[in-house]
């Protein structure tokens, strides 16, 4: 009898603690270390063949003209490359782009998500497929279609920032997912109608009452587009417009100092990665601010 | 009843059943976009791929994709996809267990989930040079590991390395919906583990997994950009060969194929997407 | 020819498509048009094909970005003319006939011949092609490109093709050759760089003369050499075309004017520097204009040169679009 102690205690903490606590520490000692033993190898095996690649990525853009010898020259050529086109123009253009792709992203699915979960639940349903269409249609095949659209569009503006249109589609499925789960973990119904019998508008409801609710889901579809944004090729290659990775592309075909394409990729995986980690810590601050 | 009348300051509380059209109206916006830039070009391509290089319609180009070379195309797209899918979903699902056991807000986890967030996009040019770096003959840590540019199982261990991650994303919110009470439920009536996971696990996450599993395939069918750079001598898979069909410079460019192709492409993606969101409304039911 | 220099640079601006800076001293040959007219280049996508180039016109048909000058293959230009308008230099006469269309839609501006690039201190000297299945070649030997997709490859292909004996209507030998090779284990799937054969993964490419100098791929000229086949001197031309639709119509036709033109410091003598063999050639070396050291630089050409005609090419693309995926895996 004793021993089911520990595990109903942890089933009452578990019980009225955040719903995310998933510590099986209802687990016998023996399958606990087993876990963990799992888990440790796990890692490590996972670990491995994810950094190897990235190591000698690392490794080969910090070599020098001859084998053997070690420079950084390739790290400040991600400033200095001239292109043409700069390679420092094409950075710019594509965090630009993850900026504007994020907000339209934003603007565009967050109010309608919660105008449907409120008011037309139906049609979730149609949006969730709707939302995962790009995930599984090809570039390829996407871009042979967006081809005439992007003409029109380019008497307008020629702009590679025009990239974002179709960039804000590409990202939709998964910032649909985050964002869903961030609004199915916020009881809408219960909070608007609170609001609404307090006489707020709609606006209102949505954007400070529910969107609040929601900031971890929103910062992690952020981060899943900008993600998205900084190594995305295909459509901007077959549209023919610059951005970071097709200038990569271009500089792999062209220059035998590959060098620098190694540290501008390694850079920009760096820099995606501190973002989604930063954001991470950010989100549980957030989330235990809330009392 | 009035619906003024239940309210303080007479705001229509959030259940009246009347207007319904206007509610419609707040979806206008994401379908004119989504209309626009998504559905608009897949019915481009669509309809090219009915019309012929005079201008007419024709069947010629569907019928012509029973050509030996782009049935090959296909096949190799299927062979490179379950291969990739399948190892890719289970060795996800063992990454996203391991980090799902763990604790919630440890650095493990928002390491993992960070790096697949990232590595979820890792692709194309960089990917295929890393991994050109790391099994290279000069400066590379595996010497001469050709086998890597074999079909399909070597391009597969690189697209693993996107897939695994991506699995990691879709697949930890379920294992995450796996309720701690279970498992103990099942220790009490005397359960093992192997039996948890037979019983109560598995089938809990089953919907999941498959779901998962075609979503990775899909992911891998309209992967073009890895494996362009990585080898691009051969059309192996129907992405390459809608490449060769709009890019050929040796005369074997026909826009109207790489419609059909990509027709045919848009039928399997559709088919498979169909299979992943019935699944996912199987694994919903369990996940609240 | 002063109208017309009046005029483009009015328009001030030119997109060039598909010209990478070290693909026939296309680098010096930019920079010394903008320094001469003080017109901007604007070097689009160097590393396209010229079927890429094509649909670039035709994607950014009437706006400002559309490429205004193509440099494209023989079947390439052959399938597009109507999206060129025509124009004849003031060197017109100096172009071939065989390389010029009649009424100037498109016209031969430079070529090479087909060649095998090496490392000679890894590998020695290459005196035959049929050297390359031997076991020193393990996963060595590398294409430009994919054969049917890429003119350089499918030359590549053909060279192999006449070395073992093959005719030129027929390109089953040279798909042999790659399938032998494979076999051995000495083919290299990966499209040859100067990144890639900086990295060592493929020390030997078939190429073009002028792609596979020293100086291009970034090697050091007392190791790399260049070896063209006496018994497959396997040539072949690209060919300029205006758009028809170019933003930049003057500044398009200046240019071309300057490609062709014969002065020590024009298009054609920046070519040969390039180790590219201009098309008005023949025409420079009788009247004098031509740089003779350049001239004498270009690897020597021992055989009979043979050039597809477009029929050729054709059976060729079509045979391999059926078998060299067969062959090669």
């Amino acid at each position: 009898m004793a021993a089911l102690n520990q595990p109903l205690a942890d089933l009452a903490a578990d019980l009225t603690g955040p719903a995310a606590a998933r510590r099986p520490s209802g687990l016998r000692a023996s399958q606990r270390r087993r876990l963990n033993a799992f888990r440790y190898v796990a890692f490590i095996v996972f670990g491995l063949f994810f950094l190897l690649p990235l190591f000698a990525m690392v490794r080969f853009s910090f070599e020098g003209a001859k084998p053997g010898t070690w420079s950084v020259a390739a790290w400040t050529q991600i400033v200095s490359y001239p292109g043409p086109p700069p390679l420092l123009s094409s950075i710019e253009i594509t965090l630009e782009l993850a900026a504007i792709s994020s907000a339209v992203m934003l603007l565009l699915v967050v109010p309608t998500m919660i105008w449907i979960r409120l008011r037309v639940q139906w049609f979730s349903k149609v949006m969730e497929f709707i939302c995962l269409l790009p995930l599984t249609i090809p570039a390829i095949v996407l871009v042979v279609g967006l081809a005439p659209i992007y003409n029109k569009i380019e008497r307008y503006n020629v702009s590679a920032l025009m990239l974002f249109w179709a960039y804000v589609i590409l990202a939709l499925p998964y910032a649909y997912r985050a964002l869903a789960a961030g609004l199915a973990a916020v009881d809408a119904k219960t909070l608007s109608e609170a609001a609404r019998g307090l006489g707020a508008r709609w606006p209102t409801v949505m954007f400070r009452v529910i969107v609040p609710n929601m900031w971890q889901a929103i910062l992690n579809s952020l981060l899943l587009t900008v993600a998205l944004v900084l190594g995305e090729f295909t459509v901007a290659y077959l549209l023919s417009y610059v951005n970071l990775q097709t200038n990569l592309f271009e500089i792999s075909r062209s220059s035998e100092n590959a060098g620098v394409l190694f540290s501008a990729s390694a850079a920009t995986l760096l820099f995606a990665f501190a973002l989604l980690l930063i954001l991470s810590y950010v989100g549980r601050r957030l989330r235990r601010g809330r009392p | 009843m009035t619906a003024a009348a239940s309210t303080k300051t007479g705001a229509r509380p959030a259940r009246a059943g009347r207007r319904p059209p206007v509610a419609w109206v707040g979806t206008v916006p994401f379908l004119a976009y989504t209309g626009v830039f998504l559905l608009l070009p897949t019915g481009i391509v669509i309809w090219n791929a009915f019309k012929g290089n005079t201008g007419g319609w024709t069947f010629a180009n569907i019928t012509g994709l029973n050509t030996g070379l782009v049935r090959s195309a296909f096949v190799g797209s299927l062979e490179l996809c379950v291969i990739s899918s399948v190892v890719g979903a289970i060795l996800g699902a063992i990454l996203a267990y391991a980090v799902a056991s763990g604790d919630p807000d440890g650095l493990i986890r928002r390491l993992y989930i960070a790096a697949s967030g990232v590595l979820a996009q890792f692709g194309g040019v960089t990917l295929a040079f890393a991994f050109l770096a790391a099994i290279g003959p000069t400066s590379g840590i595996l010497f001469h590991a050709s086998w890597f540019y074999d079909f399909p199982w070597g391009i597969a261990v690189i697209y693993c390395y996107f897939q695994i991650p991506l699995m990691t994303l879709v697949f930890l919110p379920a294992i995450d919906g796996l309720r701690i009470q279970w498992r103990e439920a099942a220790e009490n009536l005397g359960g093992s583990t192997w039996q948890y996971w037979r019983h109560v696990g598995a089938p809990l996450l089953a919907p999941a997994f498959l779901g998962a599993t075609l979503l990775l395939f899909a992911n891998a069918l309209s992967a073009f950009a890895t494996i362009e750079a990585w080898e691009d001598q051969i059309s192996y898979v129907v992405p390459q060969s809608i490449s060769t069909s709009l890019i050929s410079e040796v005369g074997l460019a026909n826009v109207h194929e790489g419609d059909a192709l990509a027709a045919g492409m848009i039928v399997m993606v559709v088919i498979v997407m169909s299979g992943y969101f019935l699944l996912q409304r199987r694994a919903a039911r369990w996940q609240r | 020819m002063s109208a017309l220099v009046k005029a483009a640079k009015s328009e001030g601006t030119l997109n060039v498509i598909a010209l990478p800076n070290d693909w026939a001293n296309y680098g010096t040959i930019i920079k010394d048009f903008t320094a001469k007219y003080g017109i901007k280049v604007n070097s689009i996508a160097p590393s396209d094909s010229s079927a890429q180039e094509v649909t670039q016109i035709e994607q950014k048909k009437g706006t400002s970005l559309a490429a205004d000058v193509l440099d494209v293959g023989g079947s390439v230009a052959t399938a597009s003319t109507s999206l060129f308008a025509p124009y004849k230099v003031a060197t017109w006469a100096s172009i071939p006939a065989g390389l010029k269309d009649p009424s100037g839609l498109y016209f031969g501006d430079y070529g090479g011949y087909m060649s095998v690039g090496y490392n000679s201190a890894k590998f020695g000297t290459i005196t035959s092609l049929s050297q390359l299945l031997g076991s020193k070649f393990k996963s060595a030997v590398a294409l430009n490109g994919n054969p049917t997709e890429a003119n350089a490859a499918l030359n590549g292909v053909m060279m192999a093709n006449l070395a073992e004996g093959g005719t030129a209507s027929s390109i089953a030998d040279g798909v042999n050759f790659f399938h032998k090779l494979k076999a051995a284990g000495n083919y290299v799937p990966v499209q040859a760089t100067p990144a890639t054969i900086k990295a060592g993964t493929t020390p030997v490419v078939f190429n073009w003369d002028y792609l596979n100098t020293a100086a291009v791929v970034g090697q050091s000229a007392s190791t790399w050499k260049v070896y063209i086949p006496s018994n497959a001197t396997l040539g072949g031309f690209y060919f300029q075309a205006i758009n028809k639709d170019a933003p930049h119509p003057a500044a398009a036709r200046l240019w071309e004017e300057f490609l062709f033109s014969q002065a020590a410091v024009g298009g054609q003598n920046l070519w040969l520097e390039g180790g590219a063999r201009p098309s008005e050639q023949a025409a420079m070396t009788s009247n004098g204009s031509i740089n003779k050291t350049a001239a004498a630089a270009l690897p020597p050409v021992m055989g009979t040169p043979i050039f597809l005609t477009q029929a050729q090419a054709t059976a060729a693309a079509t045979y391999l679009a059926a078998n060299w995926a067969k062959a090669i895996s």
